[in-house]
């Protein structure tokens, strides 16, 4: 008899746990945090129950540090934590985008600054996200809005990581990380799970930043090849240089490799958009008043529509110029005092873009959408 | 002898020991400056790492930021230069991934005990198989010469123009009291012993902290008008230390103002990975 899938009724988090393990996260290295603690104390039951290494650090640094080392030893590895311990894993974010390192870190959005409002959903590090570690560099972000989704967006933010060598950030915010919702788990080869592309040339060979490919494979350390590692500007061997050509090469080729890649990486969902002349942008669980918000403008007989983006980081520039076309208005509610708003305002050729903002710690309700919507009648 | 003690047994070898053995081809001339003790200390550390027999496939080497957090990038094993301060927290997630490799950690006073110094007490207290080997030179050397954790009071700097004001951390006493099972120091004046205390700290089975004591002429030397390195030398390791061995034979007066160097303190704990590895087994059974 086929395998069943099990259904079960969990939380955000734990969907976040359990999509980790089905990519194949085998180290977690944490340190507690509202509302992302849940993660961690699964994982820290689930992980030694497959092998898995599992460790609460001293803080947020050691936490993202401890990843990015596992995952040079070739463990697939992933961090949980929420604003404040955001802000203090951007160094070691940078980190894993210069050295390129494959890990997943997850932010379950609260309330700030500072620390702010631990209980009370937000989406105020979007801006955070992008920019928050110093220096030009890549940066993919997903941002999904249902507990399900949590799920198979935890193993596309993995796939996304080994296929591009790079940390890929997971945003979510506090209402969908703990509301519960029935979700239905994937048998294992359902989902597509991708692992590193790993050396094959002789030991004397191996350059872990050759330049003959756009992303090099990744060695793990203890496997023969002996690599060097840094997150000074290096040459293709992985040794300092201050050649500025090569500098500039490698910093280029760095954000190169995700720009590039785009279409691969970017990932909306489109909601009566076909013929819409007001378009609703939100992401996470604002898209899902904005959705009930879009179904009741037509119901009004208003042409409104959705754009949701599930790829957060590239932003999706293309959907949202195709999505403007029709368009006499883009409405971008989000649960901070304007950010992808701006973003959304770049790509939508002159549109009228208008915001509807909330920093209270409530989410942004359909009717506030909706009486926005009705503006545009 | 007592147990602390490294034997003083002179080394006899007629063959001059091989370091490119275990140096990558073209990387040298290092980035240190004339005078600094900082290859002197690499010198001795591969000779250990040769005593010891590891293979250079089971060696991951991981440091942080500064002088001494070059060392990595000059030696042919697995190696990682990371953040500043953050060494040790690579290291434990290298460590806990592959148990098998032997981490050993280069790491500056700055690095370990300043801006590393809640990742160092952790280090200790998890007593994670590691050699943890701090050069100490009480100064940061990579910035222009402010004074650090180890800069002893009263001491010039940069960032000290009337004399430092601040206490200093005693490295060796700060990790036997986060939990370190094994804490020792040399120096770079005394490099066949220091070779024998590493060596020792790479055996022992826990988290392994070795403080080196090495001179910085460039920065430390120029500003408390040291006249040379070799006189820092001799002020600073040689006569401002006294082996573990010996203190027993003198009276504490002769030891005032002296630090101890050798094995300093050994005990045997659990280590973490192997304590791992038990509840890891404990998880799959209750399964």
């Amino acid at each position: 008899m086929a395998e069943k899938r099990s259904k079960k009724l969990v939380q955000g988090n734990e969907a976040c746990s359990e999509g980790a393990l089905y990519a194949g996260c085998r180290f977690y290295a944490g340190y507690p945090i509202t509302p992302s603690t849940e993660v961690a104390e699964i994982l820290s039951a689930r992980l030694p129950n497959v092998g898995g290494k599992f460790i609460q650090m001293e803080d947020e640094i050691a936490s993202i540090s401890a990843v990015i080392g596992a995952s040079l030893a070739g463990l697939k590895s992933l961090t949980a934590t929420s604003g404040p311990g955001f802000s203090l894993k951007q160094e070691g974010i940078g980190y894993a985008c210069m050295a390129e390192v494959p890990c997943v870190i997850v932010n379950v959005m609260r309330g700030g600054p500072s620390t702010g409002y631990p209980t009370g959903p937000s989406q105020s590090d979007v801006m955070q996200a992008k920019w928050g570690t110093h220096g030009d560099h890549p940066v993919i972000a997903v941002t999904p809005a249902y507990v399900q989704e949590i799920f198979s967006e935890t193993v596309r933010a993995f796939n996304l990581a080994e296929r591009y060598r790079t940390p890929v950030l997971i945003l979510y915010d506090e209402i969908v990380g703990h509301m519960r919702e029935p979700v239905t788990f994937p048998l294992p080869g359902e989902l597509e799970v991708i692992d590193r592309v790993k050396p094959t040339c002789p030991l004397e060979e191996y350059l872990p930043y050759d330049t003959e490919y756009e992303i090099a494979p990744l060695a793990a350390f203890g496997e023969g090849y002996r690599f060097h590692v840094t997150g000074l500007n290096h040459r293709a061997d992985g040794f300092p240089t201050n050649d500025s050509k090569l500098i500039e090469k490698g910093i280029k080729r760095l954000t190169g490799k995700i720009e590039n890649h785009r279409e691969d990486i970017w990932k909306n969902e489109e909601y009566l958009l076909d013929d819409a002349d007001i378009v609703v942008f939100a992401f996470g669980s604002t898209a899902r008043s904005a959705r009930y918000s879009v179904r009741k403008a037509r119901e009004n007989g208003l042409k409104a529509g959705l754009l949701r983006p599930l790829t957060l980081w590239p932003f999706p520039e293309k959907a949202v110029r195709d999505a403007v076309v029709r368009a006499k208005a883009v409405i971008v509610p989000e649960m901070n005092l304007g950010q992808i708003v701006h973003e959304v305002e770049r790509c939508a050729c002159g549109v009228k873009v208008e915001g509807i903002f909330r920093v209270d710690g409530e989410p942004i309700n359909p009717r506030q959408i909706l009486d926005v919507i009705e503006k545009y009648r | 002898m007592p147990s602390g003690a490294v034997a003083e047994k002179k080394t006899k070898s007629s063959v001059p020991f091989d370091y490119n053995k275990y140096l990558r081809p073209n990387k040298l001339p290092h980035i240190w400056c004339p005078g600094c003790g900082h290859g002197i200390v690499l010198k001795s550390l591969l000779r250990a790492i040769d005593k010891s027999g590891l293979a250079k496939d089971q060696i991951c080497m991981v440091s942080g930021i500064g002088c001494s957090s070059r060392t990595p990038g000059y030696v042919d094993f697995n190696t990682m230069h990371t953040l500043h301060g953050r060494a040790l927290s690579f290291a434990t997630g290298v460590k806990l991934a592959k148990p098998g490799l032997k981490i050993i950690v280069t790491t500056g006073d700055g690095d370990a005990l300043a801006i590393g110094g809640n990742h160092f007490i952790h280090t200790c207290r998890r007593n994670i198989d590691m050699t943890i080997l701090v050069y100490s030179n009480a100064i940061y050397g990579m910035t222009g010469g402010q004074f650090s954790p180890t800069t002893p009071p009263g001491a010039m700097s940069t960032t000290s123009r009337y004399g430092n004001m601040e206490p200093i951390f005693d490295c060796c006493e700060l990790a036997k009291a986060a939990g370190a099972t094994f804490v020792a120091r040399g120096t770079a004046y005394h490099t066949q012993e220091l070779e024998r205390t590493i060596l020792e700290a790479i055996k022992h089975k826990g988290t392994s902290v070795v403080e080196v004591l090495d001179q910085c002429p460039t920065y430390y030397g120029r500003h408390n008008k040291f006249k040379s390195a070799t006189q820092m030398m001799e002020v600073i390791e040689k006569e401002g230390t006294v082996s573990v061995s010996q203190a027993d034979k003198l009276p504490p007066e002769k030891l005032k103002g002296k630090l101890l160097r050798g094995i300093l303190y050994r005990t045997e704990r659990t280590e973490y990975c192997e304590e791992y590895r038990k509840l890891m087994e404990k998880a799959q059974q209750t399964k």
